[in-house]
């Protein structure tokens, strides 16, 4: 076994109640997912902050690049009437 | 958080075309200038990020080796419940510590350089640690007053620059101030027990203030990072700054419990508004952050301990995971 092996990481993601969705919280070293689960619990969710943990390992997960983040975003920035506000209705129109 | 994959990713950025580094640097400035948030993979300059690195790396050293000042009472605490209460303040020193870790992680520092960081003695922790807790006012001093200066601290880093570590603060600052309650209520119990209790909680007062006040580190002439940090946002507010709002909500509390503050120069200020205190001996400061503390041999040598006994539970765990890895493997094919 290489002295220098490092225990791999994983990225953490909790539920805290049942309704919502799984949010990432941090990361974690271990040795295979069930263990990253096991340490997750101990330092993520001391008072009860969850009810369901995600592990994924870190390496595997892909993300945008914030330098192509105005590329990435931007087509969506002058779309304003995607949104409902964008409508002016009159106010004795009800229901609307 | 946000993985050490995805720093490969992240260094492209450096090299792209038609952009000098002075531009990358003005940009990154007005960020931090519009109270944005810098994230691991976005370009940062090196001195940034070598500045978190020392500051977190060091931070979550001085969670790691606070456990051990009070782990010592935790077979001996004088009731059931206070044990609980112990046992479950020193887990959270631990959590913390692995919090920091992770934040330092994602600037490019590995977990492993850290430790050895911390054992070769390059990296400091906080000077603190390095007093002896001969009694069990020393527990319940350590959660009123350097639990009580660390959240002074800290509080101001979960607005810091850096996302990272601004979000590992918060989490850090909500569990924290259960430690300082605790740690006065201890306080408490012992300044209204026997006359025995009473010295006892005195003592250790005495012994824990001028170590607390020292925790904000240098004095503001003195401070050679405090200038860039605060323009960097890392820092929101001076030593100096800190050191007095922590004098000025403590002494209150220490007239609460009717002990004495040993410092025969402390007097409330009425124009300033503040309490006046003495002289800060940077002599001791200097002295125990150089390793010549009380405990400073005795805490790196338990580190170093701890680090030699876990490394074959570390390397069987990763071989037996291995092992299922390629057992898996071969029952599927």
């Amino acid at each position: 076994m290489s002295e220098k092996q490092e225990w791999p990481l994983f990225e953490v993601f909790i539920r805290a109640r049942s309704g919502l969705e799984h949010k990432h919280v941090g990361s974690i070293h271990a040795v295979d997912a069930r263990m990253a689960i096991e340490h997750a619990r101990d330092v993520y969710t001391r008072r009860q902050e969850g009810i369901s943990i995600w592990v994924v390992r870190s390496s595997e997960m892909v993300a945008s690049d914030p330098e192509e983040a105005d590329a990435l975003f931007e087509p969506a920035r002058d779309k304003v009437y995607r949104h409902p506000t964008f409508y002016a209705i009159p106010d004795e129109v009800k229901n609307l | 958080m946000y993985t050490q994959g995805l720093d490969s990713l992240g260094k492209d950025c450096l090299h792209q075309e038609g952009i000098d580094s002075a531009q990358l640097e003005a940009r990154f400035q007005g960020k931090v200038d519009a109270d944005d948030k810098i994230e691991p993979k976005d370009w940062m300059p090196d001195a940034y990020r070598h500045t978190l690195i020392r500051q977190i790396s060091q931070h979550a050293h001085s969670e790691i080796v606070g456990m051990l000042p009070e782990g010592n009472w935790i077979t001996r605490a004088p009731t059931l419940k206070r044990k609980a209460v112990l046992i479950a303040k020193v887990q959270d020193e631990g959590g913390h510590g692995m919090y920091l870790y992770s934040a330092a992680e994602t600037l490019g520092i590995s977990r492993d350089q850290m430790f050895e960081q911390l054992l070769s003695g390059a990296a400091k922790y906080s000077s603190i640690f390095n007093y002896p807790t001969p009694t069990w006012a020393d527990v319940g001093a350590i959660g009123w007053l350097v639990d009580g200066a660390a959240i002074m601290n800290q509080i101001p880093i979960c607005r810091c620059s850096y996302g990272p570590y601004a979000r590992a603060m918060v989490r850090i600052c909500k569990e924290e101030s259960f430690h300082q309650r605790q740690g006065f209520e201890i306080m408490m119990t012992l300044a209204r027990g026997t006359e025995a209790q009473r010295r006892m909680a005195q003592d250790a007062i005495s012994r824990w203030w001028w170590p607390s006040l020292m925790m904000f580190g240098p004095s503001d002439a003195q401070s050679k990072h405090t200038a860039q940090s605060m323009r960097w946002k890392i820092k929101r507010f001076t030593n100096d700054e800190l050191r007095q709002k922590f004098v000025d909500i403590t002494v209150p509390q220490a007239d609460f419990l009717e002990l004495k503050v040993p410092d025969p120069d402390l007097r409330w200020d009425a124009q300033a508004q503040h309490y006046h205190f003495g002289p800060i001996d940077w002599n001791e400061f200097n002295a125990v952050l150089k390793g010549n503390g009380p405990c400073n041999r005795e805490r790196l040598q338990a580190r170093q301990t701890a680090w030699d006994d876990g490394r074959w539970v570390r390397e069987a765990a990763l071989a037996y995971a291995e092992k299922q890895r390629l057992r898996d493997k071969t029952r599927a094919a």
